[in-house]
């Protein structure tokens, strides 16, 4: 597409290029590299005794299994949102399908102050609620509470478009042939769906990777209990560990970038030509 | 023409009669869903900040502390906001319009601040621009001090809000294509006359929509912020520090007050969010 157009501008174009790389570099490869080298320099022994910390490990455990456990929900609540929003007609749609985006939209500390005062102690369904022993704020339904919020868009946004493109004849066919509404689910719609279910996964698990403001405000920060990995590393920083900090965010930074490319290949392999020229 | 999703199907209320008590209960349980998620949260916040009535919530919001956090959190917004613009749009052109060796990768590093958590972006700026970093004692030698201090913040915004207007303006670009530049410049329009008077303009929503997903990020960006604006104590506090901080020191009807404030911030945004979105895809779809 840009062949026959670089030559005229070629000088202002050149220039342009390298204001843009040059930036990119200092504000992304720089630091990215910066963090890459300052964690694997004081040897492989180093890296691996911080990663062998209890404490670190104990963390990113606790990332790892809260996300995991958003993860399954918000891929079922996602889709079936996604699916009421396109195929079933109720009063005041629109208002909700614009509110879906708010996660996006509210600051991370916000939303934990709003958990908070929910079902924080000091509220009527908080004091409910740990009256019966389910404490939510200050223990881990907190923290996946807190990945829910902030991560519900991703999988309702990746659905929601397929569904929409998706043509209806083959249901009607496997209704008509006598397929029950669940087979006809489970054979037809979602075989098409998942790809778009990956995808909107695959995004909430690489940002609840990484999810700090709202959780550090649910979470009550107890070491060995509700310290997830992002507040590990914060609170390394804080005690002026700082290799132990880089450690553990190199480990973090790697599994949410791995995801990330991994769901790129898959997307490619799937046929989907992200870059049309 | 944009096509909405609750007009695009309409479904045969006769063919489908026995499964309406699945529809309902399925409508009725992601409703409850999505209230109990999400709304109830937010009404339990605003009523929260105004417990006390509307005079605590006032006295909150205008307290001292509390207007520096919020001129500071529009201050670094703005900068933000007007870096990333000018860098997202010469970036933009560059990878829509340019071909060269590395594209690929360059392209997937612009999104990599998505993929980096706050509290890591802090300790990367940290390692760089900090007092002992890898740059950062270069600017400190000549006496500029960025981590630890207000261009830290704005840098760590910048970073975390980089992609945005990029990701926005590449794919309206990329639809408007390069003929109606051409037709402009065969004419004798100038570089720059045809970059404002004929490409601005057809990306005009996609860009708008790009600055706003900046300044609502940028508004709320919290983690990135609290570890290069250091562990002082009365450091130079955001509205979001503001937020976390008075929850640490007690001061809870603070901290209540500036949220409520920032959620509507955010609301307002939602709004300029989903007006934009709608024309962006009316104008991607000529059709």
């Amino acid at each position: 597409m840009a062949a026959g157009t670089t030559s005229r501008r070629t000088k202002g174009g050149k220039l342009i290029r390298a204001a843009s790389l040059s930036y990119l570099g200092a504000m992304v490869l720089i630091p990215l590299a910066a963090l890459g080298y300052e964690s694997v320099e004081p040897g492989g022994a180093a890296f691996l005794k911080a990663i062998r910390d209890p404490f670190a490990q104990h963390a990113l455990m606790l990332t790892f299994v809260t996300a995991g456990i958003m993860v399954v929900i918000n891929a079922i609540a996602g889709t079936a949102t996604a699916w009421v929003l396109v195929r079933y007609p109720f009063p005041g749609k629109g208002v909700v399908n614009a509110l879906i985006d708010l996660p996006f939209a509210v600051p991370t500390v916000v939303t934990g102050l709003m958990l908070v005062a929910l079902y924080g102690p000091t509220s009527v369904l908080g004091a409910f609620l740990t009256r019966q022993g389910w404490d939510v704020i200050y223990q881990k339904p907190g923290i996946i509470l807190a990945l829910l919020f902030v991560t519900y868009p991703f999988v309702v946004r990746s659905v929601q478009p397929v569904l929409l493109e998706m043509d209806r004849a083959e249901e009607e066919a496997a209704t008509t042939l006598g397929a029950s509404p669940f087979t006809t689910f489970r054979r037809v719609i979602l075989p098409t769906l998942w790809p778009a279910i990956l995808t909107g996964t695959a995004l909430s698990f690489s940002r609840a990777l990484g999810e700090f403001g709202s959780v550090v405000m649910v979470a009550g920060n107890r070491p060995l209990e509700t310290k997830t990995g992002p507040m590990y590393i914060f609170g390394e920083i804080e005690s002026g560990n700082r290799h132990g900090a880089m450690v553990v965010s190199s480990v973090l930074l790697a599994c949410s970038l791995g995801v990330l490319v991994v769901l790129n290949r898959l997307q490619q392999r799937g046929g989907e030509h992200s870059h049309g020229d | 023409m944009a096509i909405e999703p609750q007009t695009r199907i309409v479904a045969n209320p006769l063919r489908f009669r026995p499964r309406n008590v699945g529809r309902f209960l399925l409508t009725a349980t992601v409703l409850s869903w999505f209230g109990i998620l999400i709304l109830v949260p937010t009404f339990a916040l605003v009523r929260g900040a105004f417990a006390g009535g509307i005079t605590p919530f006032r006295d909150a919001v205008t307290s001292p502390d509390a207007i520096a956090a919020f001129k500071l959190t529009l201050g670094i917004t703005f900068v933000a906001t007007v870096v990333n613009t000018i860098f997202g749009l010469a970036f933009a052109v560059v990878l829509v319009r340019q071909r060269f060796w590395g594209k690929t990768l360059v392209d997937g590093l612009v999104d990599l601040p998505f993929a980096v958590s706050p509290i890591i972006a802090g300790l990367m700026l940290v390692i760089v621009y900090g007092p002992k970093g890898w740059i950062g004692r270069w600017l400190e030698a000549v006496g500029i001090r960025v981590v630890y201090a207000w261009p830290g913040m704005a840098l760590a915004t910048i970073f975390v809000t980089l992609p945005f207007v990029v990701r926005e303006v590449v794919p309206v670009l990329r639809e408007f294509g390069i003929d109606q530049d051409e037709v402009a410049y065969t004419l004798g329009a100038g570089k720059w006359t045809t970059f404002w008077r004929v490409t601005l303009p057809s990306i005009r929503w996609g860009l708008a929509y790009g600055v706003t997903l900046t300044v609502a990020r940028a508004l709320g960006e919290f983690g990135a912020l609290l570890v290069v604006s250091g562990n002082i104590l009365g450091r130079t506090q955001t509205a979001t520090l503001y937020v976390h901080d008075s929850i640490e020191s007690f001061n809870t009807e603070g901290a209540y007050a500036a949220s409520v404030v920032l959620a509507g911030v955010s609301f307002v945004m939602l709004i300029g969010m989903e007006t934009l979105r709608k024309r962006v895809d009316w104008h991607e779809r000529p059709d």
